[in-house]
């Protein structure tokens, strides 16, 4: 038994070897996301009716209770402080250690350096635990920072550990969920894409949960657990030992699996395939090779779009208090708070849809790195026609993707309404997020032209630009630094006083950053694989 | 006879290191030709820069009478290129990745494809992910085999291949070149090399070291005689081209470059021969003394 892992430490070492920037960066990218925020937090809501006010507004409107989450204690700091970071922190926290166990485990094993490594003295299981020992640490670290983080912006101890731990174990929880999806695929990125899925899906199910004050729903999910522990409101530490339970399922679950297969193995094997193709040159291969996480994508925001449509007419149903009846009449009616909310839900669509216009964009580079590029173009494709098959399936993916996002908002709500008439305005409204998030595809393409190791760092632009837009008013940032992300430029329909003017600007910088990555691209040297 | 590969003082930088330094290639028409050098030496560099996926830091290239960098698209219609790596799309058959290829060379000869699967004995339902090396190669040489053009560029393709296919692909070779084929082929295993090729060229640190056809490379190295005589002369060593003397007795033992050997012959006969051997030197022992030479002033 003790044979299997053998060579476990010194796996570990080179894990930590190899992600020694990636894991500081995002440990400290957390800590210091969730001390900003509450430094920011604590100095605006002084004292405490303001306070009640404040999350008693957040929980009566259920788009950004779908989204975030609820106050459990309007009277806490911490939570009002922390509710945007609670879920979506976790669900972050989560997809690093995906990330980090397939990295070191299928993607290793994939690749064909696993099988370089194992003809050495290594023991079967050593890989899969030395990922999951890698994650539950960096989960362990990223747990205590926070909590440090925390504490020194001014938020009590206990609910500060309760809350860092909360994220923390999620984070060991889904490594274990990654460890498991690792044995079932023979290919890393189909087997990331499946663990990544149990994170949405977790997050949808405690979306609907919490719109149900009580639900059992949002005790299905992990995420949703991390709510549970409802830090500085009660701090139920108990709840802490769910995470725990599932990982205590899943890891001997994913050891036992790898135990049973061979190297290379997965449990859903390789079937043949067709013998012949009928894919039409690049695009169609490009199509082919996208089209898996595409589809996804569109059945993610269908999902979401229906959900976030039907509730967002439900602000009106919990706004009863004088106070709240006042604070409406000043935004002009209920009509206008709803739209203000379908306006959040999709400007926090075209943030999320970014990613995708970002992930799609870096095939590129992969398909250069892995040699297949190096294939296609010894054939009479020229180099800007390869390229701009992945770019245009990239800016037509992100505008196809919000479009069903705007139209199955429009759909939830005009079911919710009885009323069909607004789906127009939210199909224009979800086209008008498009611009800002092709920006970050434009940056794909000119990082890809001169400078293409660096591709993986626009990962870091998107986090930049996802944390301004979201935490920006909040943290009161100076404007120029606002005004460097792509998102603030978008317009905020279907809210009435939003302005177009941002739209024009944006595509002519796409259209900048896509032409001069191509020239760069078409003078450089393909990189050697 | 015209020359389809043509590169002259070619210089290539990879940051601060010299990957080609002065690099000169002949190919002509109708030929196979051999590129053989130690691992590292740059046949890979020199065969991307022939396909203009690299740029080149000076000197001149032209492959088909064109300037590969730019006029790649052009160039690739008339040119299949199998690399020494052959990475595919693991999601993809062997028969997808071929139908893909042939329709990015402009269509496939459904005929010409379906004899050489069958020749290499590819299974074209596994998915790619499950090849082994040796398969992913078979892709690779099915898909250029099939396209109909008049150059192939081979990065050691038969690295993966067992004898049988290895027999099998040296048929190939020689029946593309029998139809006016030209074959640029890098490889350092000499016998393929003895086998298939016409004209070799050696590269050792990014130069061509030597060039020529294989007679040629023997004439210039050494023969190696052994001689019984009656007598020793005694005059030998004095004798230019001759090297590495030996007189045990009446043995002589030496080695003679081209100049050398007519003199050493007569000086030899004008003493009585009572037996001789002389000995060609093999491939291994051109290709040796190359990356030995190299390696000692390196």
């Amino acid at each position: 038994m003790a044979d299997s892992f053998a060579g476990t430490w010194t796996l570990t070492r080179l894990a930590l070897r190899r992600d020694r920037i990636l894991l500081p960066a995002w440990i400290l990218g957390f800590a210091g996301m969730a001390g900003f925020s509450a430094s920011a937090t604590v100095g605006l809501y002084p004292d405490e009716s303001q306070r009640v006010a404040a999350a008693e507004a957040v929980n009566a409107a259920g788009a950004l209770v779908a989204l975030y989450g609820r106050i459990y204690d309007p009277t806490s700091l911490g939570e009002l402080s922390l509710f945007k970071l609670t879920a979506f922190g976790a669900a972050l926290t989560a997809v690093l250690m995906v990330f980090v166990v397939i990295r070191h485990t299928r993607a290793d094993e994939e690749t064909g350096r696993l099988e370089l490594m194992a003809a050495g003295r290594l023991g079967r299981s050593a890989p899969l635990a030395a990922a999951l020992l890698v994650a539950f640490g960096a989960s362990l670290v990223l747990a205590v920072l926070s909590a440090l983080a925390l504490i020194a912006a001014g938020l009590a101890v206990p609910g500060s550990f309760a809350f860092g731990f909360g994220w923390g174990f999620t984070g060991i929880a889904f490594a274990a969920v990654a460890g498991v999806c690792a044995q079932v695929t023979t290919g890393a990125r189909s087997a990331r894409g499946i663990a990544l899925l149990t994170i949405a899906v977790s997050y949808a199910v405690r979306a609907v949960g919490d719109l149900a004050e009580g639900s059992w729903l949002s005790w299905l999910s992990p995420i949703g657990w991390m709510q549970q522990v409802r830090a500085y409101a009660g701090d139920r530490w108990w709840v802490l030992l769910l995470p725990i339970a599932l990982a205590i399922v899943c890891v001997p679950l994913a050891f036992a699996l790898r135990a049973r297969r061979d190297l290379d193995a997965g449990l859903i094997g390789d079937r043949p395939g067709p013998a012949r193709g009928r894919m039409g040159g690049v695009w169609g291969l490009a199509w082919r090779l996208q089209r898996g996480v595409f589809i996804a994508w569109c059945l993610g925001f269908a999902a979401f779009g229906l959900l976030l449509g039907s509730i967002s007419d439900t602000v009106t149903g919990f706004l009863d208090s004088p106070q709240m009846q006042e604070f409406l009449m000043q935004l002009g009616g209920t009509q206008a708070l709803a739209d203000a909310f379908l306006a959040t839900e999709l400007s926090f669509a075209g943030i999320i849809v970014a990613a995708y216009g970002i992930a799609a964009a870096s095939r590129l580079h992969t398909e250069e790195v892995d040699g297949h590029a190096e294939v296609l173009l010894s054939t009479p494709t020229s180099r800007v026609r390869w390229a701009v098959s992945h770019t245009m399936l990239a800016l037509l993916g992100v505008a196809a993707i919000l479009l069903i996002g705007g139209l199955t908002i429009g759909i939830g709500n005009a079911l919710a309404m009885g009323d069909a008439g607004g789906i127009g305005g939210l199909l224009w409204a979800a086209l008008a997020r498009v611009p800002a998030a092709w920006v970050l595809t434009g940056v794909v393409l000119l990082v890809f032209g001169w400078l293409p190791r660096w591709v993986p760092a626009v990962w870091a632009v998107f986090v930049v630009a996802l944390v301004i837009g979201e935490f920006g008013p909040l943290w009161d940032l100076p404007q120029w630094l606002m005004d460097v992300s792509p998102f603030v430029h978008s317009p905020r329909l279907p809210a009435v006083d939003s302005s177009n003017a941002g739209l024009v600007p944006l595509v002519v910088v796409t259209v900048a950053l896509v032409t001069a990555g191509l020239l760069g691209w078409r003078r450089r040297d393909l990189q050697a694989h | 006879m015209a020359q389809v590969i043509d590169v002259r003082a070619v210089v290539k930088h990879f940051g601060s290191t010299v990957a080609l330094d002065g690099l000169d290639l002949q190919v002509e028409a109708g030929e196979v030709h051999a590129f053989l050098g130690p691992n590292g030496a740059g046949k890979t560099t020199t065969l991307r820069i022939l396909l203009g996926l690299l740029r080149i830091d000076g000197g001149t290239v032209s492959v088909l009478g064109a300037d590969p960098w730019a006029d790649a698209v052009e160039l690739h219609k008339r040119l299949a290129y199998v690399p020494g790596e052959v990475n595919l799309w693991p999601q993809l058959t062997g028969g997808e990745v071929i139908d893909l290829l042939g329709r990015l060379h402009g269509g496939l000869d459904d005929r010409r494809r379906e004899r050489y699967i069958e020749m290499f004995e590819l299974d074209p339902t596994k998915k790619s992910r499950s090849y082994s090396k040796g398969n992913r190669q078979k892709v690779a040489l099915i898909s250029a085999l099939a396209a109909d053009v008049p150059l192939l560029l081979l990065d050691e393709p038969t690295s993966g291949l067992d004898p049988l296919m290895d027999a099998r692909f040296r048929e190939c070779v020689h029946e593309f070149r029998d139809g006016g084929g030209t074959v640029l082929l890098s490889s350092h295993i000499l016998s393929e090399a003895e086998a298939l090729s016409d004209r070799v060229t050696i590269i050792r640190n990014g130069r061509a070291m030597e060039s020529g056809t294989l007679a040629d490379l023997r004439h210039l190295s050494m023969t190696k005689v052994v001689a019984v005589v009656d007598r020793v002369p005694p005059d030998l060593s004095g004798i230019p081209g001759v090297h590495t003397l030996a007189v045990d007795g009446d043995r002589v033992t030496c080695e003679a470059d081209e100049a050398g050997i007519g003199p050493l012959m007569i000086a030899l006969s004008a003493v009585g021969i009572r037996s001789l051997t002389s000995q060609q030197p093999t491939l291994e022992e051109v290709f040796l003394r190359h990356y030995q030479d190299g390696s000692s002033d390196g």
